[in-house]
């Protein structure tokens, strides 16, 4: 009984934020602040075309995703390779190896951000997706290595022995045994890394001044400055922001759930 | 054969660690440097302070100062109601059913969202003329318990708190299901023919058990709790006023004003706070667990 009160409770407190946020997206401003709990009595659409003419988000769409399928499987390639020969190198290299990458997990991203700034700049990489795409993949690897290695050294080496006695060299075990048994934890990072560059504020706000190249988190804080208490605008621009997540995560549900913890426990 | 495969392995590595190394580690070890000048960011001259921007900073800034103070009492209130309410849950949920698979995924669902959309949500609960909580709180009679929230000087910062655990209760939640799942059966039907009631079993079999469950939950909370920049950025607008000012969000404007060698000192000192609040949480963890 009391189990059921305290989950109900919870579940409220989860669903009422939401339906709110999703039915005043769908309302004018008077509406929200008269009824903000009820349902839309005259949907529009206005806010979306408002917010999609007016903000230019259907580019700034394009860029979060453009910056996510360059940025995620790089980061996955460049981070399984490392896995691989943390799993195949001898035991100290292996470690050397491991435990360089695992130093980045102690750093957190707000402290060597400044460095960073300056060394972009120099490098006329600031203010261009490229550049912004090259940092989410670096600050990212630690995480992506950890993951992926801590899965590919429970693999028995005599998996690898067979195949390159067979003449395979180490790219062939690599691409043909690693990766392909590797899946599952490869398809966690892949979610983790998904998420992680998806939602980044933090380097968007830092590199990115010109506005055709923001990306959604940046937009969306661009918004608070503009609608200030226009409340169905901004939720208009987090459902924008949101939905591709939320249909993602409501098909690949446990791939999030194990890509997102992994991404906690290991990072 | 064996000398040539081992070749390959670091071949494979080395384009990560030229990026890692070019783009985290040596910026890491210039932020010290710059952390000694009193560099603006973009003149092409500077002069060196030696360790003055690191005294300044420990002993003599009182902006730095009021936003270490702001981040312990959000880390404080972050670590204890989020590990508490996500163990509760994972308490509640870990037996497998069809109804605690969905809330599970529910639970879970706002650590897919982004800091900005979760700032915005929790922006309109705390509104202090139209917003759900006030709106709320009128509704059911308890007018005179309305609250400014985040115009509220003293506690501004708990309610960002609040919004925090809202976002990320669920994840842990997750982690403390995979350990209670690992507990073994028969303890508790050891604790059970011992005639140990529900709260007992929980005492004596489930806390014990979900220890390292616990340590990990912490420690990423903890470290969540120092990098929640956007969170605030997204509620309190940028800079954000000083109630709301945590040490993340006080390197970045110390930097947007211009004193990039300041902001590297801060950076440094806000690493050393980071190594120390885990150390300490970690000896505490262990003894909790006695």
């Amino acid at each position: 009984m009391t189990r059921r009160v305290v989950l109900g409770i919870y579940a409220l407190l989860i669903v009422v934020p939401l339906v709110v946020i999703v039915g005043g997206s769908l309302k004018t401003t008077p509406e929200l602040f008269a009824s903000p709990f009820g349902l839309p009595t005259d949907p529009t659409l206005d806010n979306y075309t408002t917010v999609l003419a007016k903000q230019d988000l259907l580019r700034v769409l394009g860029n979060s995703v453009l910056v996510v399928l360059v940025s995620v499987p790089a980061t996955l390639l460049l981070g399984s390779l490392v896995a691989f020969a943390v799993a195949r190198l001898p035991r100290w290299p292996s470690r050397i190896l491991f435990g360089i990458f695992a130093l980045g997990l102690a750093v957190p991203a707000q402290a060597i951000m400044i460095p960073q700034y300056v060394q972009f700049d120099r490098l006329g990489l600031r203010n261009s997706l490229t550049g912004l795409m090259l940092v989410e993949i670096v600050v990212t690897l630690p995480v992506a290595v950890f993951i992926l290695a801590g899965f590919m050294r429970t693999l028995p080496g005599e998996l690898f022995e067979a195949a390159e006695i067979d003449g395979a060299g180490s790219w062939a075990s690599f691409a043909r045994i690693a990766v392909p048994v590797s899946y599952p934890s490869m398809a966690a990072t892949a979610i983790f890394l998904i998420v992680m560059h998806w939602n980044d504020l933090l380097y968007p706000l830092l590199f990115i001044d010109d506005p055709d190249k923001r990306t959604l988190p940046l937009a969306l804080l661009d918004f608070q400055g503009e609608y200030l208490t226009e409340y169905p605008l901004l939720f208009t621009g987090v459902v924008v922001a949101s939905l591709p997540m939320i249909i993602a995560y409501a098909f690949l549900q446990r791939h999030f759930v194990a890509g997102i913890t992994a991404g906690a426990v290991k990072g | 054969m064996i000398k040539r495969n081992r070749l390959g392995l670091y071949l494979f590595a080395a384009p990560a660690l030229a990026l890692y190394g070019g783009f985290f580690l040596l910026p890491a070890v210039q932020g010290l440097r710059y952390a000694t000048t009193d560099w603006d960011g973009y003149s092409p001259t500077f002069t060196e302070v030696g360790a003055a921007n690191l005294t300044d900073v420990v002993s003599n800034d009182d902006l730095f100062r009021n936003a270490l103070t702001n981040n312990l009492k959000f880390l404080l209130v972050v670590v204890v109601g989020q590990t508490l309410l996500a163990l509760l849950l994972a308490v509640l949920l870990a037996a497998r059913s069809r109804s605690s698979t969905l809330l599970r995924a529910l639970f879970f669902l706002p650590t897919v969202l982004s800091s900005v959309s979760v700032a915005f949500i929790w922006k309109f609960v705390y509104d202090p003329n139209f917003g759900l909580a006030n709106t709320l709180l009128q509704a059911v009679g308890l007018g005179r318990f309305q609250s400014a929230y985040l115009g509220e000087e003293g506690t501004a910062i708990l309610w960002v708190a609040v919004a925090q655990i809202w976002f990320h209760a669920g994840q842990m939640m997750v982690i403390y299901i995979a350990g209670i799942n690992q507990i073994p059966a028969e303890l508790y039907e050891a604790a059970r023919t011992d005639g140990a009631g529900r709260w007992q079993q929980f005492r004596h079999v489930t806390w014990p058990m979900v220890a390292p469950a616990t340590a990990l939950v912490i420690a990423y909370t903890t470290l969540q709790s120092f990098k929640a920049f956007d969170l605030i950025l997204g509620l309190a607008g940028n800079p954000p006023r000083s109630s709301l000012d945590v040490l993340a969000t006080r390197i970045y404007t110390t930097f947007a004003n211009s004193h990039l060698g300041y902001a590297a000192a801060e950076s440094i000192v806000f690493m050393v706070v980071i190594a120390v609040v885990t150390i300490l949480q970690n000896r505490a963890a262990r003894m909790a667990h006695r």
